[in-house]
């Protein structure tokens, strides 16, 4: 039987507010234990939240950049349940009328272009932590995260692979990042993605049974995790097996899913409207302020690269897979004095990218800057160098061996473009290679790429090729 | 002194004839006298106090003035205190001080008002009798064989007793206002709002209220000065201009038109408390008031409905009693889930567990719309009630409670018994309206009776001139127990 996987996605995303959602202590990473959590975080007797102004502006962003609906009045609810590193006993978050509803993603697979419906959106607070090692038989608790302000945004059950699925989370990471409400740390946990995941046979219209599992903090791990679900829960039903609605973990040092508790054993979270805050009302003002904060978003810069610098689809994609390149790229080409919006993606996706991905950089720490690279840039286009020559340069400067024409200068790489000089060059060729000279008379169009690769050789690689196939043409041809 | 209220002392301490610590003492003895007869207070600390009264009179040395200053005040312990054990009359905090002062605690402290304790209350604020308390019953100073009302028990005694000239209390179905009615003082809710949560230990926080206990409204009125404003650590607490709660005690009732709420006088209410405020009315009449009918129609839907509100959002507020961070954790336990249990088990009492129970059932997944959203639906028709009968008048009047105080242990066995002493005071909460008891005469008994005067919103200012011009004309509210 042909199986289809269907994945939706749940994303925790740590936003970017000074303080708490309820209180005013800070959320700074990495402070020793309890040294960041007051009264308030304590859930001490007496103690009640502040709603932060600034976790619903981001939220409101959010709902602006994906093209969702606002709830003007939306609510926050109690969600009820005892754990230790819960200090209230319940965790205030939205439920009913939650302030971002629908929206949609364009994700990019391959050369495919898709689009991820949103379900919903909602704030609430982070819990703390429950730290089972280095207390020998008890749990220590670090209430530092406990009230961090969190977007919690729900996927449509939208994907049908894995690489779908990863596809989307870091859109959503791209995005999150880009419009500056979430640092995207996945490290600290500031992007955590739960995804639900079920198969069903091709063609059936109703989902399967779906497990959940819970906080993947990679994109690496997400494709594992459901790779190897989506393997299981195949094998299960070809057994003759069901599947049971559950939430699961993943284990990445045995690759595998393992069970955390069934449906049966889920909590009954007795949710209802938290009668310590108002409800949240959002007026015009707040929506139209962020709007103008809001920076021209991926999907906008990709439809105006492709438009307006004629570049494709994938291009566009790639160029703003995160803010940072597509401002390298933008700097680069404004940069330019003759703009060549190609040159500049060819540049920036290809030597550019590959320098940093092995040397594991981000664009932002990279030590050729836009300006510099539009400077080498500008010797392709003068014909000074020729791509090849060009990469030596690059290697150069990312040596930080200077700028550009200094480095040309310094090691005599400059383009021989002097068609008297080739000229000279190629009399040589010629008549050190009678045989290929032949060749090429017989027919044999190899032989002519033979002696250009011999004249560029000869000229230590500073002939411009295309010079270079053209005095020779027409040599030959004389 | 002790017989004195609040606008003499403040008048003794400003002309220098007393001091605060001297003033202080008197209090602190008479508490040491007779608190082990009435359980009123569950924490006193004569250093402490002395030490606040020695800041009030140094204060007033280096010319501080203030209305309040070095007057002594008794605290409900549901506020928290720094500093001061805040058990909240349970056993699941009998070991937690306070790190933090409630806004009510500061306001108090910022007027110069010396804490002469913390006072014995229903655990949770959970009760009508103050029987519920970790700590023991509070006696009826009236009688002491009869409750004192709840569950501001210990506030309502300490003040009728005069172990203190004023305290603070918490209503959230009526807790300021039977205590009051029961013990012959006066007590007033204000509108939802209008005094800060922050500090005070939730039981129903959409019907949480602190408020004022004293022997007269003009007392009240001083004390609501210093306790109302807002505060931007409560998301309720309401943003209004600051205003002076005294400022309409001498208008003359000329004119003013008293709404009776014909439900209030259906059958229920003992035949000497209806004789009381039957006279009452006719005193109202006598200083110029109209009366008229007004009609609550959902009214008796008020005990059903505060009885699945309240316990649903205490169900939830007391979920923090954990024994984690702080508060009871039993000796032995087995994992965490057997930590949760015992801990929880052994730090309730009775009542709390019921209506923890109850909140727990009817927020569960399936019951919710049957119970809760039903609940909520008819606590805005409550509303809705009050806003049409206030059309047609400036104040209702009616009743505190249906009877007199009851015995110790009468209605401890029948707690539906116990929840309909509060059917008058609780649609008050569910409307978020303000609301007082002043003394009104007594019961065939000899005990007191309290009369119920309900105002619009944001209308304590014309219901403290209602109540004072009454008792202008009356002395109920100066008359003390005897034999104490």
């Amino acid at each position: 039987m042909q199986w289809e996987t269907v994945i939706g996605l749940e994303v925790h995303t740590q936003l970017t507010t000074k303080s708490k959602i309820f209180s005013g202590a800070s959320i700074e990473f990495g402070a020793e234990p309890n040294t960041q959590a007051c009264a308030v975080d304590l859930a001490l007797p007496g103690v009640l939240p502040v709603l932060n102004r600034g976790a619903v502006e981001r939220a409101v962003k959010f709902g602006l950049a994906i093209g969702a609906k606002l709830n003007r009045v939306n609510l926050f609810a109690r969600k009820n349940y005892f754990y230790p590193d819960l200090p209230k006993g319940y965790q205030i978050s939205q439920f009913e009328l939650p302030i971002v509803e629908g929206g949609a993603l364009t994700i990019q697979v391959g050369e495919e272009q898709k689009t991820v419906r949103l379900t919903r959106a909602h704030l609430e607070e982070d819990a703390g932590k429950s730290l089972h090692e280095d207390f020998h038989g008890m749990t220590g608790i670090d209430l530092n995260r406990a009230g961090t302000p969190l977007l919690e945004i729900v996927s449509e059950p939208d994907m049908r692979s894995a690489k779908e699925a990863v596809a989307y989370a870091k859109a959503l990471h791209n995005l999150v990042t880009w419009i500056g409400i979430c640092d995207g740390n996945m490290q600290e946990g500031s992007f955590r993605v739960d995804a639900n995941v079920s198969v069903r046979p091709v063609g059936q219209q109703e989902f399967g049974t779906r497990r959940e599992i819970k906080n993947l903090n990679s994109f690496r791990f997400l494709e594992q995790a459901i790779d190897y679900e989506v393997r299981w829960q195949i094998e299960q039903i070809e057994d003759g097996h069901k599947i049971q609605q559950a939430t699961v973990l993943f284990d990445p040092d045995t690759g595998e899913t393992r069970m955390m508790r069934t449906k049966e054993e889920a909590h009954d979270y007795r949710y209802f409207p938290d009668p310590d805050l108002l409800p949240v009302q959002l007026d015009d003002e707040l929506i139209e302020r962020m709007r103008s904060e809001l920076p021209e978003l991926p999907q906008q810069k990709q439809s105006r690269y492709q438009r307006d610098f004629g570049l494709s689809a994938y291009d566009a994609s790639t160029l703003t897979s995160t803010i940072s390149t597509a401002s390298f790229f933008e700097t680069t080409t404004e940069a330019l004095t003759a703009p060549d919006h190609k040159l500049a993606a060819n540049w920036v996706m290809g030597e550019l990218s590959g320098t940093l991905n092995k040397e594991g950089l981000d664009i932002a720490d990279s030590p050729i800057k836009p300006k510099s690279l539009a400077a080498l840039l500008g010797r392709i286009q003068d014909g000074t160098l020729s791509g090849k020559l060009a990469k030596e340069v690059f290697a150069a400067m990312w040596a930080g061996e200077g700028e550009a024409d200094a480095i040309i200068e310094a090691k005599g790489l400059k383009q021989m473009s002097d068609a008297g000089e080739i000229e000279k060059i190629i009399a040589e060729v010629l008549a050190a290679n009678p045989k290929s000279v032949e060749e090429f008379r017989a027919g044999k169009d190899k032989a002519f790429n033979a002696l250009v690769g011999q004249v560029m050789k000869a000229s230590k690689g500073k002939a411009n090729p295309a010079q270079v196939n053209e005095l020779l043409k027409q040599k030959l041809a004389g | 002194m002790t017989d004195s209220s609040l606008k003499q002392l403040a008048a003794l301490l400003a002309e220098g004839k007393t001091s605060s610590v001297e003033l202080c003492t008197e209090y602190l003895d008479r508490i040491a006298a007779l608190n082990p007869t009435l359980n009123a207070f569950i924490t006193v600390d004569r250093d402490k106090t002395l030490l606040e009264a020695k800041t009030a009179d140094t204060r007033r040395a280096q010319g501080g003035t203030g209305t309040l200053l070095g007057v002594p005040i008794a605290h409900k312990d549901i506020f928290c205190a720094e500093g001061w054990p805040t058990t909240c009359g349970s056993k699941m905090l009998s070991n937690f001080v306070s790190p933090y002062d409630a806004h009510v605690i500061s306001q108090f402290k910022a007027a110069g008002m010396p804490s002469l304790g913390k006072t014995n209350m229903d655990e949770f604020a959970m009760g009508s009798s103050n029987e519920t308390s970790f700590f023991g019953p509070v006696k009826n100073p009236w009688d002491l064989k009869a409750v004192p009302g709840g569950s501001s028990g210990g506030a309502a005694a300490c003040v009728a007793a005069r172990l203190a000239p004023a305290a603070t209390g918490t209503d959230t179905g009526g807790s300021i206002r039977q205590p009051a009615a029961l013990c012959n003082i006066t007590g007033l809710k204000p509108t939802y709002g209008v005094v800060s949560r922050y500090g005070m230990i939730a039981f129903a926080s959409s019907l949480d209220q602190a408020g004022p206990m004293a022997p007269s409204a003009e007392d009240c009125a001083l004390l609501l000065n210093a306790m109302a404003g807002f505060d931007a650590r409560d998301s309720t607490s309401l943003q209004r201009d600051k205003e002076d709660y005294a400022r309409d005690l001498t208008q003359p009732l000329k004119g003013l038109k008293i709404g009776l709420p014909k439900e209030f006088f259906a059958a229920g209410m003992a035949p000497d408390v209806a004789k009381a405020i039957e006279a009452a009315i006719a005193e109202y009449r006598t200083l110029g008031a109209e009366t008229v009918e007004v009609s609550l129609p959902n009214m008796g839907l008020s005990v059903p409905v505060y009885y699945v509100l309240a316990p649903a959002e205490a169900s939830s507020n007391l979920s923090r009693f954990d024994g984690v961070r702080y508060g009871h954790r039993a000796a032995e336990y087995g994992d965490l889930t057997d930590m949760y249990e015992r801990s929880r088990a052994e730090g309730f009492g009775a009542e709390v567990k019921r209506r923890i129970l109850i909140g727990t059932y009817v927020l569960s997944h399936g019951y919710y719309d049957a119970y809760y959203i039903q609940a909520q639906k008819l606590r805005r028709l409550i509303a809705q009630d009050f806003i049409e009968a206030f059309k047609q008048c400036d104040v209702m009047l009616g009743p505190t409670a249906p009877t007199t105080a009851f015995d110790l242990g009468a209605k401890n066995e029948d707690p539906v018994q116990m929840y309909l002493s509060d059917i008058y005071t609780i649609a008050v909460n569910l409307a978020g309206l303000p609301g007082m008891s002043l003394p009104c005469g007594f019961g065939n008994d000899g005990r007191p009776i309290g009369l119920q005067l309900i105002g619009d919103y944001f209308a304590e200012a014309r219901m403290l001139n209602v109540a004072h011009q009454y008792q202008l004309a009356t002395d109920w509210h100066q008359r003390t127990p005897e034999g104490l």
